[in-house]
């Protein structure tokens, strides 16, 4: 039983950072335009050929 | 900078019809420039798709100078950056030659606060989720491990939870705490004082209870509380931020700039440093922002928005051209007459504010069963505790079960009820073309017992249609070389009849009588009878136009202002569905009587004006009616936000969208289907409490007589929850 002081904090930081990074997604502005995000993966934008 | 074939006007999915918006001028006023870089935030209306997003950001990208330009699909705000000399209309210009409306963009401070505020809630629902998760984790240990768990191990795990749930309910719980505190000082109570009393309640006991090493700890359903709740406060504050705020967009349309003519010439300054007496300039196709008495010049006005008259009205110095209407022929010179503050625009945008403080003032349903419901709780577990007391039991049990008894009737259910039901009624809405404009919107629009329709643009299409004789088609596209110079409403009918084509050279335009071209050949005229010089009577109501070339006699071309496709079996529905119909018109009373005879309404009032408008919504609502207004103009907009609902198109003014609960994009015939829907929800959300207290019916007992461990607690709430949320999404059917 020994193994969950060690397992419980682990779990908790792995939830942690998902958490954190959700805050961080929300706070920088990721789904402030949900409805753009959707549409811009279906623009097309000229590709430069390469140098 | 490419040119390419010309791009498809407005919106390629043909979700959303074109605009044709008098020009924007002298946005330098809204430009601001920091570093040599200027800036400009502009609002797009009609904007709908990728393709959209991709039209406007390529097409202003090209434009020279162009730093960046980004387009938020979701808000409709364009913020654009640039360098050089390129001037702002420019830029507006590029976008109302795709077909899409722009106006200048106000963030005003509530927009800001509500998308504060939605952020907010959403981490901290995220935060409780994920605290939620993590404690039941270690809770279905302990409830499963009871009888080997050893006594350290399990007191263990209640540390660990109580450490996880303080900063969670700290930092989640503030949303509750903060508005039961604001509640109870001003000396009233809501949903928030029993949610907040509950939770600080089962999170003390818990901690009482970790210290003493007791078997039962209530973190989880302390912290899962709280999770369930910010699910629904999210819901709700999503649905009122999509809903913005009917001043909001009249603001828009306020946000222009006028041009003044003073002393040291002709400046464009923000229609807000405009005040009464000064001499402003009315630009040919620009929306008038500020009333004016005119002193020089003369022109054809076209009032649509103002009266909901549908044909101009030609103005000469000494008359006044009211807020709104948009100047069809030559420059105007004139008085301001008052400030932006005090004119026509300014008046219906309080009107708006009045009808939105009487809503708020509107009781909902949720609201009435809270009032019932708190004390109800507060009472019962004061009763357990008092009870248990008398009969003997000790003060820790007696607190422990008012304790328990308080979570478990935690109004989880009741929270959850409205906003859930009213999220799946309002996307089922918008898969049938309807934009629902506040939550609880569909309670209003399912109580409503008497329609009042607009005429123009809501049951006839708003705009003059050629009817179609074989002499004038015979010449129809003779006078259309006439008729495209011109932004008469007539002319642009038969230009749409007659379609793409060349202009005639050297036109002039007489404002109220109509256009001339002089050829070595003799004249074309376009326009009134007197024009043309003829005293042909003619049997027909509704507006012409008479057309007459060298060496022949004047052909008359008809209009008519038709009635939607729809109107007549909508009408025939509603009748049948047992509610009363009038209609309510600023046009003429010849107009308005052909329209209401042929749908079948027999009361009808013509040229109202919107005060007018308002003051029989007054009269309305003291007999004790209900009253749904469909409409679209501005002369609308205060009807729409007084009424106890409102409807309107999406042809339909921005502002009158802005004012009304839901805007319909197809046809008339969603009028009876939003009733309907509207119905069905309301009978859903009276289930759902019925549910909710059903389940309190059976849990109270449960926990006044002891019954209650963390175990039961956690399964009851997430069942009654689940109950709620699955009961609303057959909505969706």
């Amino acid at each position: 039983m020994g193994i969950i002081v060690y397992l419980i904090p682990v779990a908790l930081l792995l939830g942690g950072i998902g958490l954190g990074a959700f805050i961080w997604a929300v706070k920088s502005g990721q789904f402030d335009d949900p409805d753009g995000a959707a549409a811009r993966i279906l623009l097309d934008e000229e590709d430069k050929p390469l140098q | 900078m490419s040119v390419s074939a010309p791009l498809p006007h407005g919106c390629p999915s043909g979700l959303t019809p074109p605009s044709h918006e008098p020009s924007l001028s002298h946005l330098s006023a809204f430009v601001r420039e920091v570093q040599g870089t200027k800036k400009l935030d502009l609002s797009i209306r009609g904007a709908t798709c990728a393709n959209c997003l991709g039209k406007i950001e390529r097409s202003v990208s090209d434009l020279p100078g162009m730093q960046s330009v980004r387009l938020n699909l979701s808000s409709g705000h364009l913020a654009v950056a640039w360098q050089g000399d390129l001037a702002p209309e420019s830029i507006t210009e590029t976008i109302q030659a795709l077909g899409y409306g722009v106006s200048v963009h106000s963030e005003d401070g509530g927009e800001v606060a509500r998308k504060r505020e939605e952020r907010s809630l959403l981490i901290a629902m995220a935060v409780a989720g994920f605290a939620a998760a993590n404690i039941m984790l270690l809770s279905v240990s302990v409830w499963g491990g009871h009888s080997e768990m050893g006594e350290t191990t399990r007191q263990g795990f209640h540390l660990i939870s109580g450490l996880i749930a303080l900063p969670v309910v700290l930092f989640s719980g503030r949303h509750f705490f903060l508005s039961a505190f604001h509640a109870l000082k001003a000396g009233h109570v809501n949903m928030d004082v029993p949610i907040s009393l509950a939770i600080s309640l089962a999170f003390f006991t818990s901690v009482w209870e970790t210290i003493r090493g007791g078997p039962h700890a209530y973190f989880d359903a302390c912290v899962m509380l709280l999770f369930f709740l910010l699910i629904g406060r999210f819901l709700d504050a999503r649905l009122r931020r999509r809903a913005y705020s009917a001043a909001h967009g009249l603001a828009a349309l306020q946000n222009q700039s006028v041009t003044r003519i003073g002393p040291q010439g002709t400046k464009p300054v923000k229609a807000e440093d405009i005040a009464a007496g000064d001499t402003i300039l009315l630009a040919p196709g620009e929306r008038a922002v500020i009333d004016m008495r005119i002193t020089e010049g003369c022109s054809d006005i076209d009032e649509s928005l103002v009266s909901g008259e549908s044909l101009p009205r030609q103005a000469t110095s000494g008359q006044i051209v009211y807020s709104g209407s948009v100047n069809l022929g030559n420059a105007l010179k004139g008085h301001a007459l008052a400030a932006a503050s005090d004119s026509l625009l300014a008046d219906i945008s309080r009107l708006l504010q009045a009808g939105e403080q009487r809503r708020s003032t509107y009781r909902k349903i949720a609201d009435k069963a809270v009032s019932i419901y708190v004390p109800f709780v507060h009472l019962t577990a004061l009763a357990a505790f008092t009870g248990w007391i008398i009969i003997g039991a000790p003060i820790r049990d007696a607190i422990l079960i008012a304790v328990s008894t308080l979570i478990i009737t935690c109004p989880c259910a009741l929270a959850l009820a409205a906003p859930v039901t009213q999220i799946v009624a309002a996307s089922r809405l918008f898969r049938e073309g309807v934009f629902l404009r506040s939550g609880d919107a569909l309670e209003r629009l399912a109580a409503a017992d008497h329609i009042v329709f607009d005429k123009t643009g809501t049951l006839t299409l708003g705009e003059p249609m050629w009817a179609e004789t074989p002499e004038a088609r015979h010449h129809l596209k003779a006078a259309a070389r006439l008729a495209r110079a011109s932004r008469h409403p007539l002319s642009r009918a038969l230009t749409k009849a007659a379609g793409p084509g060349d202009i005639a050279n050297d036109i002039r335009e007489f404002p109220g009588l109509g256009l001339i071209c002089e050829t070595p050949a003799g004249e074309h005229r376009l326009g009134s009878a007197e024009w043309v010089q003829t005293d042909q009577a003619l049997l027909h109501e509704g507006p012409l136009l008479w057309y007459s070339a060298p060496g022949l006699s004047p052909i008359p071309f008809l209009f008519r202002d038709e009635l939607r496709a729809d109107a007549t079996d909508t009408v025939a529905a509603l009748k049948a569905s047992g509610y009363d119909a009038e209609i309510l018109s600023g046009d003429r009373a010849a107009a308005v009587e052909r329209t209401s005879k042929a749908l079948g309404i027999d009361r009808w009032a013509a040229a109202v004006s919107p005060q007018d408008k308002a003051t029989r919504l007054e009269d309305l609502r003291h007999q004790g009616k209900r009253v749904l207004m469909v409409g679209d103009g501005l002369n609308d907009a205060g009807a729409l936000s007084l009424a106890h609902a409102s409807l309107a198109p999406g042809g339909a003014m921005d502002v009158s969208q802005a004012a009304a609960d839901a805007v319909f994009q197809s046809s008339l015939s969603s009028v009876p289907a939003i009733l309907r829907i509207a119905k069905r929800a309301r009978r859903t959300l009276l289930q759902n409490f019925a549910l909710a207290a059903l389940y309190n019916f059976i849990a109270v007992p449960i926990a006044v007589t002891g019954h209650v461990t963390p175990l039961i607690a956690a399964i009851a709430m997430s069942a009654s929850s689940l109950i709620v949320t699955l009961n609303a999404l057959r909505l969706r059917a």
